[in-house]
């Protein structure tokens, strides 16, 4: 039920936001709307860890600065391997701690979201990742984006 | 004021100009299908954020912003999923990547 208040919650702002029109008409039909949306995740069973993660929430913003950092930094790796042609690539396994399905799901995506590194293929908890060379490679091998999300995900 | 703006904006454009298209002379020169994904990451990641960032300091504090900020938004969630497919369905039609395997892969 307090994911189902959270979930209009979320929805609203969204409408909110992308509307723009503030009418009493237009809004409460807004509101209309993401109630019937609301129901229909629950009718659809959606609303639950998976579909709405809201124990990521209060950590996220420090790790999505922390991501973005990372893409910045092996966006100019990349771009310097690419121009100076230091290429060899490698593809090996790392084994991921986290419990839950969507944390796994956001470390294989933040190692595919920074440039450099690719995850292919996914078994439980290895992971195979393709890298451009060997020190985006030891990047990965380090783990400290698999710590990361491990803080990430919490108690959970 | 405007001319502040102008600058800071032409230098993101620039930086997200020159990391679109270090991606596009990656993807030509690259080996393996493998390798020309992390080039198109860089288009998706580099290329798109400087160039929404650059808009969001046109655009100044408003529901542009927002909509902008959204569309960033958008892109971080599915680029990789792209990304991911492309690769995952290489490896399943058994296509080798150039370069060295450490340890048993799956």
């Amino acid at each position: 039920m307090i994911k189902s208040f959270w979930l209009f919650v979320i929805l609203l702002g969204l409408w909110l936001l992308m509307s723009g029109h503030y009418s009493v008409l237009i809004t409460s039909l807004g509101v209309v709307s993401c109630a019937f949306c609301v129901y229909l995740a629950r009718r659809a069973k959606l609303i639950d860890n998976e579909g709405l993660p809201l124990f990521f929430f209060p950590r996220l913003i420090n790790y999505i600065l922390w991501l973005f950092k990372e893409i910045f930094n092996s966006n100019v790796g990349t771009g310097k391997a690419i121009i100076t042609g230091n290429i060899s690539p490698e593809i090996f396994i790392v084994k991921s701690s986290q419990n839950t399905d969507v944390a796994r799901v956001t470390y294989a995506n933040s190692i595919t979201l920074t440039p450099g590194t690719v995850t292919t293929k996914i078994n439980k908890n290895e992971f195979e990742v393709h890298a451009l060379n060997s020190s985006f490679g030891d990047d990965v091998r380090r783990n400290l984006m698999d710590r990361k999300v491990k803080w990430l995900e919490g108690n959970n | 004021m405007e001319l502040v703006k102008d600058i800071i904006t032409g230098v993101f454009f620039f930086i997200g100009s020159m990391s679109i298209i270090i991606g596009a002379c990656g993807l030509i020169k690259l080996p393996d299908v493998f390798s020309r994904i992390h080039a198109a990451g860089m288009i998706d990641t580099g290329g798109t954020a400087f160039f929404l960032l650059g808009m969001i300091v046109q655009s100044g504090w408003s529901l542009i912003t927002v909509k902008l900020v959204l569309i960033g938004v958008f892109i971080f969630f599915t680029s990789p999923v792209t990304s991911h497919v492309t690769a995952n369905l290489a490896r399943e039609k058994k296509l080798t990547p150039v370069g060295k395997k450490i340890g048993k892969v799956l």
